[in-house]
């Protein structure tokens, strides 16, 4: 074999590796975008076309036309805002508390001995359920609304809370004894900081839930909040307007979806970068 | 009766003793009945000794520590510390493994000891900034345990227990996990920092070279239950150099020495393992 034959032979042997024109990753981000795109462009057709009932299912651009004029009267603001305010006071209410009690639960054996048995038989009841009677105990007013976010989000922060701190290796407790911290200090420095990957998980299911309640809670006794603009929308027959309401309780869950995401990397920054 | 006793600074400095330890024993008690881990221990070491305890896994070597450094009770015997100089903690451990806060850089684990001390900010840089560049550590003293080496990780744990400036070092087993080189120039590393201050250390090991290498007297300890078996004095003149020291025929002569006590007992664990398991 000569030279340039066995140069020839080389050749066929080295190829490049196959260079794609999309890389995986951007096609699936362009995907988030592209189908729901899609499946609103086929519900519009579908409505235009008489297919589907739009007695039931307006077409999106009547949606979004409603949703324009909700904007502009300043309707829509104004029961996100009462919606909002709800929320923020009932996390607060409830995630404070959950959070100390969960991760002193943790802490202490004999608390939790005592408390939890009263935490897991109170826990299964769904919260829709207790409405009736905190709107008896709490009243017509704002109180009920963010006492039923509170009971809402107070389960899951202080499970997770309490679950986080209990996974702790024990050695880091031993650390904390050893070079002189008092229980605060360990509190402070070991199991808070140590319990923090899993309390975000709580805060995250129990926002979520928040988010439920609030639209429950609204629909019942309330004349502001995106849960009062839905069940109103039912009474005065405007569909439009209920599917405006879902639209913005889907964005705002999606809002806080990032934004915890985001206080995730700065709170937890040991578990980022994995 | 069990008795700890902080006896008084000045009276303990005459003696020259900083720990003294009378039939001190512990017994745990389990669901299938009492275990005796430490059998009657006596033991008095004096000020500036570099300790070393040599024994079989599973001899009582770590309960021992654990009882000097506060995190255990002795069931009977008596553990006499001298007390500490004012404002200068009893003691710090080196624990075995990661036991680096992971939730915290290397310059905040470092500082962990003086933090919760409640130093003036301006003395806790200056220590800790001087013990880190002491382990060579300075460059990475905003990382994340997990982004260290295990050799890095030891030494940041070393760093924190030496910024602390107790009376007495415990360090159980820091370089157990290491790999050969790492282990070499930790201890090299270790002795250097060490001669600065020349604490009173009490280091537990399983490595009979390790011992050598570093000790000024080494406690061998018998297989399960833990008692002393036999206590040895190490000649050789410090500072040390490590490899140098390693090449000396008198070196080899003492960890050959060693290892004829050490052998039996490690076999008579060796058996005990094995009644367990059959």
């Amino acid at each position: 074999m000569t030279n340039a034959a066995q140069d020839a032979n080389l050749k066929t042997r080295s190829f490049a590796p196959r260079r794609r024109a999309w890389s995986r990753e951007s096609v699936e981000r362009a995907m988030n975008i592209v189908s729901p795109v899609a499946l609103l462009l086929v519900w519009e057709f579908c409505a235009r076309a008489g297919w589907i009932d739009v007695r039931f299912f307006p077409a999106p651009s009547k949606v979004f036309q409603v949703m324009y004029n909700l904007i502009q009267n300043g309707q829509l603001e104004k029961h996100v805002w009462a919606s909002l305010q709800r929320l923020w006071w009932g996390i607060l209410f409830g995630g404070f508390p959950a959070l100390i009690l969960g991760v002193a639960m943790g802490m202490y054996r004999t608390l939790r001995v005592i408390v939890e048995p009263v935490i897991m038989a109170t826990y299964p009841i769904p919260k829709s359920a207790i409405l009736p009677l905190i709107l008896l105990i709490f009243g017509l007013g704002e109180a009920s609304k963010i006492v039923m976010v509170a009971t809402g989000v107070f389960y899951p922060i202080l499970i997770n809370a309490m679950a986080g701190v209990l996974e702790i290796n024990k050695i880091y407790f031993d650390v904390g004894r050893n070079f002189g911290a008092s229980r605060w200090q360990v509190f402070r420095t070991v199991a808070l900081p140590g319990a923090m990957p899993l309390i975000m998980t709580g805060i995250k299911l129990g926002v979520g839930l928040g988010l439920v309640l609030i639209a429950i809670a609204e629909m019942v006794g309330a004349k502001s909040g995106l849960g009062y603009m839905i069940w109103n929308a039912w009474e005065i027959l405007s569909v439009e307007t209920m599917y405006v309401g879902l639209i913005s309780i889907a964005v705002l869950g999606l809002i806080f979806t990032l934004i915890l995401n985001e206080l995730e990397r700065i709170i937890v920054p040991w578990k980022s970068s994995r | 009766m069990t008795t700890t006793t902080l006896t008084d600074g000045a009276a303990a400095a005459n003696q020259d003793t900083k720990i003294r330890i009378r039939g001190l024993s512990k017994v745990f008690h389990t669901k299938s009945g009492a275990f005796t881990a430490l059998d009657d221990i006596n033991l008095e070491i004096p000020v500036g000794c570099f300790f070393m305890i040599v024994g079989p896994s599973g001899c009582g070597k770590t309960t021992l520590l654990r009882i000097l450094a506060g995190l255990e009770e002795h069931s009977s015997g008596s553990l006499e510390i001298a007390s500490p100089a004012a404002n200068r903690p009893g003691n710090s451990m080196v624990f075995q493994g990661d036991s680096l806060f992971p939730w915290m850089t290397v310059w905040e684990n470092a500082a962990y000891g003086l933090t919760m001390r409640g130093l003036p900010k301006s003395e806790i840089k200056n220590v800790v900034g001087h013990y880190l560049s002491r382990t060579g550590l300075s460059r990475f003293h905003d990382y994340y345990p997990h982004q260290l080496s295990g050799g890095m990780r030891q030494r940041v744990s070393i760093a924190r227990a030496f910024a602390n400036d107790p009376d007495i070092l415990l360090m159980d087993e820091p370089f157990s996990a290491l790999d050969e080189q790492n282990k070499l120039l930790l201890q090299e590393e270790l002795l250097r920092i060490w001669e600065e201050t020349r604490k009173t250390v009490m280091f537990i090991t399983h490595s009979v070279d390790e011992a050598v290498t570093l000790g000024d007297r080494i406690m061998i300890m018998t297989a399960h239950p833990g008692r002393s078996k036999v206590l040895v004095d190490v000649p050789f003149e410090r500072p040390r150099r490590v490899l140098e020291l390693r090449a000396r025929p008198e070196y080899g002569e003492l960890v050959y020495n060693i290892w004829g006590h050490l052998r039996e007992e490690v076999q008579r664990a060796r058996a005990q393992d094995e009644g367990r398991a059959s």
